[in-house]
């Protein structure tokens, strides 16, 4: 008993807890790539999580891809079509006010989800487990499947991949450089608007790799993007968008907020991400990382 | 802080002569809009021009803040949709005339509007419309929980009662009148406190936040006062509609309803007067073709809503006033 809550309610809540933050971190990690560089809150950001799981669930119906092909596949086709919206639309918008650009995604969202269901309607299709993934590990004072574990410990590697990315590498220096004077940077012969163009792939990408991670715990739904993308915004504006590490670390530790409130108060689970969120603007307005600005 | 340039376009004012016309003009628009709106519900259905009428009152609302402090905001559902449950309970249940019913809304709006804008204004641009939309997604959660607002099932049957004891709002035609009424008083506040030397401080701070705080302004509280005066009116159009449909639900304060109304005062023109009110009578109009469709109306709601940003930015409204002909016939540009 932990706070008079049997332990294996209260383990099973903080694994449910420790899921969600991990796709709560995989999405506000790379809200946090795009506006990072693009200044483009990515309304479609949910959207494209869903296009992700789609893609998954249609290459396995449709191609016979298993789950392996479509963590690949489908970060590919999202990006890729990322990159064709950027280049033919949003790139037009950056000169102006950036809530242009948010009004744009939101658009695109719309779009997206409304054509979805459309064609499938609202109601959820399963998608099963990869066989190497079924099963559980007994710890012996409780029952991890292993689907979950896999899902944490990959979004972990894919987010702290990605920060490698952006901190450590060549690459990651120059687009911090082009995030900070992007005309500087052009003028030593580097393609800004090409770099550009990948980081938006990138975050889109990084979506439907959450997606395809999604695929098999919540059903491949529609509707599964605009439920988590608002909590991400919240998530985000808790972290602030400066630094990518907040965002990863932020998502986690909300998530895991939001698992343990199932247990003391659940009535009040689906608010406390935006309870915290009001409480974080008035004590500290900057975010948790964040910068004034 | 972004830039809010490009969301009004400051002219040159136009010459004297012109500016003559364009008062002439007006009052004839006016008055023709003024006939139109008395003889609409003897030639079309009376309740679909006054949910026009609700969403235009909403549209206007919401632009005050957009247009005229530059603050965009992607909560205004939890003030429309809040009021039409406030008003709806307060009619229902406490029994209360429509008139006290509606004013019940307006103060839950405006104490809702207190709260979300004094915790929203702590950040700016695109910071400000996320904050806006989480914290009408965490109200839209609330309303599904608590019991007054029945769920799922929300508000039904909400009766429209008489008017101070005495007209009875059940008759449609009162009820368009009222309704009208109602909708002229909303716009005419909007329309003295956007040209009040108050209003001219709001489009300041629109314009140049940090030069208005440099000039001794506290642009926080301003900037509070005109977020608290657009919910109070948001919510004033929100228990309107709960009047006219009798009904009060969770659609009112779903964050498609934040969308929606963005969409409204974005196709009409954000920063004008009329935009809005044009705005809100091509999406409702286009919603009511789209109901008895198969197609989705939030397909069409998303493809204009890109359109609109890649190629109207100023809207109906605002592209007429920069047109030939709308310069023509001296019609200022929004600013």
């Amino acid at each position: 008993m932990i706070f008079g809550v049997p332990l294996q309610a209260f383990l099973g809540q903080l694994l449910v807890g420790l899921i969600n933050g991990s796709f709560y971190a995989l999405l506000s990690l790379g809200l946090a790539v795009i506006f990072g560089l693009l200044r483009v809150i990515n309304f479609a950001h949910g959207a494209q999580y869903m296009l992700g799981a789609f893609v998954a669930f249609l290459s396995l119906k449709w191609l016979g891809i298993p789950y392996w092909g479509a963590l690949v596949v489908a970060p590919l086709v999202v990006g890729a079509a990322g990159a064709v919206i950027e280049r033919t639309m949003l790139s037009r918008l950056y000169d102006l006010d950036h809530l242009y650009g948010m009004l744009f995604t939101f658009g695109l969202a719309l779009t997206i989800e409304g054509t979805f269901r459309w064609y499938f309607g609202a109601s959820g299709q399963p998608y099963a487990t990869p066989k190497a993934l079924t099963g559980v590990f007994n710890l012996g004072f409780m029952v991890l499947p292993i689907y979950r574990a896999w899902v944490i410990v990959a979004s972990l590697v894919v987010c702290l991949a990605v920060w490698a990315l952006i901190e450590k590498t060549r690459l990651g220096a120059t687009l911090r450089a082009a995030t900070e004077n992007p005309s500087l940077v052009q003028s030593f012969g580097i393609n800004v608007p090409m770099l550009l163009t990948l980081t938006y792939a990138l975050g889109a990408g990084l979506a439907a790799l959450a997606g395809v991670l999604a695929a098999p715990i919540y059903q491949v739904s529609p509707l599964m993007g605009t439920n988590i993308i608002i909590v991400v915004f919240a998530v985000v504006v808790v972290g602030g968008m400066g630094s990518i590490m907040g965002a990863i670390v932020t998502g986690y530790l909300l998530g895991i907020a939001e698992g343990l409130t199932k247990v003391f108060y659940p009535e009040a689970s689906n608010i406390v991400i935006f309870v915290i969120m009001a409480i974080v603007l008035i004590l500290r307005p900057a975010g948790l990382f964040g910068k004034e600005g | 802080m972004a830039r809010t340039s490009e969301l009004p376009a400051t002219e040159a004012a136009a010459p004297a002569a012109a500016r003559v016309m364009s008062r002439g003009l007006q009052l004839a628009l006016l008055l023709g809009a003024m006939v139109l709106l008395i003889a609409a519900p003897f030639v079309m259905y009376p309740v679909f021009i006054m949910k026009i009428l609700c969403f235009a009152l909403f549209a206007a609302a919401f632009n005050l803040l957009l247009g005229y402090t530059g603050l965009l905001s992607f909560g205004h559902a939890a003030f429309f949709g809040g009021a039409a449950y406030f008003t709806a309970h307060a009619a229902k249940v406490w029994g209360l005339g429509p008139e006290l019913a509606l004013l019940t809304g307006v103060a839950g709006a405006a104490a809702l509007g207190l709260v979300m804008g004094a915790i929203a204004i702590r950040r700016q641009g695109i910071y400000f419309a996320m904050v806006t939309l989480a914290l009408s997604q965490m109200f839209f959660f609330a309303c599904l929980q608590m019991p007054f607002t029945h769920g799922e099932d929300g508000i039904q049957s909400v009766p429209r009662g008489r008017l101070f004891g005495v007209i009875n709002l059940s008759d449609m035609t009162t009820m368009y009148f009222f309704v009208l009424a109602v909708f002229v008083i909303g716009l005419l506040i909007i329309w003295r406190f956007v040209n009040s030397p108050y209003g001219m401080i709001l489009k300041a701070i629109r314009e140049n936040e940090t030069r208005a705080t440099s000039l001794g302004y506290a642009t926080a509280r301003y900037k509070l006062v005109a977020f608290v005066m657009s919910a109070a009116l948001a919510g004033l159009a929100g228990g309107l509609k709960a009047l006219v449909m009798q009904f009060a639900t969770l659609t009112d304060v779903a964050w498609q309803m934040s969308g929606e109304v963005v969409l409204m005062t974005l196709i009409g023109g954000i920063g004008t007067m009329v935009g809005p009110l044009v705005g809100a009578g091509i999406v409702v109009g286009l919603q009511n073709q789209l109901a008895t469709s198969a197609f989705p109306v939030a397909i069409v709601t998303g493809v204009v809503f890109m359109v609109c940003v890649m190629l109207f930015r100023r809207g109906v409204v605002g592209e007429f006033a920069h047109s030939r002909l709308g310069r023509a016939l001296g019609l200022r540009p929004p600013g």
